[in-house]
């Protein structure tokens, strides 16, 4: 018999089925022994995400480089379609039905973050005609404070559509390319995934404390 | 990557589900101290349309007046289990609800060695939507709190317009206030 591509679980590693002390466990338990199958290609297939494989990772700094350790980072985005797995979007493109699209996540103490997805399609949002936003993941932070809270997009390097995207463009010129993540051949993981960085800075403090405190 | 800040962009329509997925945030599990409050924010816009795809996230002190964060240095109570942050969703009538405790009053820190005093009791608000490229940061304050008169971020506000800032008891005892991004009604947002 042909060996099976996946090591089968050493004794020892899961719980068993039935364990007493935890009340629900003895009528919820299978009896028998599960019959032993040597695997198929029905056990060594199973779903995957559509789309190309991304690793997106960076840093949340502060306005003077300093990291924003344990930072909340949110991001959300449509699936490699351009579809979001919500009821309000109605483009006509197919939902991936192992895509959800969200994610959060908490930076380490240096403000990394790290998610791994796919990159999201653009997408038809009839603004004005032909209008496509271009390819793009909202991001959500926190910061130390009520007055850093930020919400943003990341958009990819070298996209055709930012120069029509009017939601892009709402950004001052000089300000717009800090919302572009690049391209990091470093991270990238051979034969896996892509990688882009994106760093995100939060309003930074000033040097001088408010002026006396009370109580 | 350029310096300078992170720009803001639109929430979008499609943060459900991620971000949020209720149109009411409970701030204040039972045994939480102070006077239990229930608030209805509702968002319209420059026409006075409904906004039914907006976010909203509130931001407080206790009842005592302490937040719970590292900058509050004030030998006051921290209430287990009250953290003093809500988000909710907008529903199809516009309203996000929130269930939490009455703050107490929090300093103001500016004016000097002598100045000071306190603010009124305030809710801080951000406000995202479709539509609504940066934050817009606002405050509740609760209609009938003698503490208004003297309050001095009110005093930075036209007296013509403080009464957007103002929430008003329904006859259910819930305390709503309307948030209009724009019109004739427009609330009125800071900077802080
Ligand atoms: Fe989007």
């Amino acid at each position: 018999m042909a060996q099976d591509l996946y090591r089968r679980p050493a004794p020892g590693q899961h719980p068993p089925h039935r364990v007493d002390a935890y009340k629900s466990t003895p009528g919820r338990s299978p009896r028998k022994p599960a019959v032993a199958l040597p695997q198929t290609l029905s056990e060594i297939t199973g779903p995957r995400l559509l789309g190309e494989r991304l690793v997106v990772h960076g840093r949340v700094l502060d306005e003077d480089g300093k990291p924003v350790p344990k930072a909340l980072v949110e991001i959300w985005q449509c699936n490699a379609a351009g579809r979001y797995h919500h009821p309000g979007d109605q483009h006509d493109a197919p939902l991936d039905p192992n895509f959800y699209g969200g994610g959060r996540a908490r930076a380490d103490d240096e403000g990394a973050y790290q998610f791994v997805t796919i990159k999201p399609g653009a997408y038809p949002w009839k603004n004005h005609h032909n209008a496509w936003r271009p390819a793009h993941i909202h991001f959500s932070l926190f910061g130390p404070a009520f007055a850093t809270r930020l919400i943003t997009q990341m958009y990819f390097p070298n996209d055709p559509l930012l120069a029509f995207d009017p939601i892009y463009n709402s950004v001052p010129e000089g300000a717009r390319s800090r919302l572009q993540a690049s391209f990091d051949l470093e991270a990238t993981r051979p034969e896996w995934a892509l990688a882009y960085r994106f760093d995100i800075v939060l309003r930074g403090r000033n040097a001088i404390p408010m002026e006396d405190e009370h109580g | 990557m350029a310096d300078g800040l992170t720009p803001s962009q639109t929430i979008g329509p499609f943060y459900w589900g991620t971000l949020v997925s209720s149109y009411r945030a409970d701030l204040a599990p039972l045994g939480v101290a102070g006077e239990r409050i229930e608030l209805a924010l509702t968002l319209r816009d420059a026409e006075g349309a409904i906004i039914s795809d907006g976010l909203l996230e509130i931001w407080q002190a206790n009842s005592h007046g302490r937040y719970n964060h590292p900058e509050d240095r004030r030998n006051l109570p921290l209430d287990a289990g009250f953290e003093g942050f809500g988000r909710a969703s907008t529903d199809a009538t516009g309203t996000a609800r929130f269930a939490t405790v009455r703050p107490g009053p929090v300093p103001w820190p500016h004016g000097g060695m002598q100045g000071g005093g306190l603010q009124a009791p305030h809710i801080n608000v951000s406000v995202f939507a479709r539509g609504v490229l940066n934050r817009l940061a606002t405050r509740l304050y609760f209609d009938g709190d003698p503490a208004l008169a003297g309050d001095p971020v009110l005093k930075l506000v036209d007296p013509a317009r403080r009464g957007t800032l103002l929430a008003k008891r329904d006859a259910e005892g819930v305390w709503c206030l309307p948030i209009h991004i724009g019109g004739a009604h427009e609330t009125v947002f800071f900077d802080g």
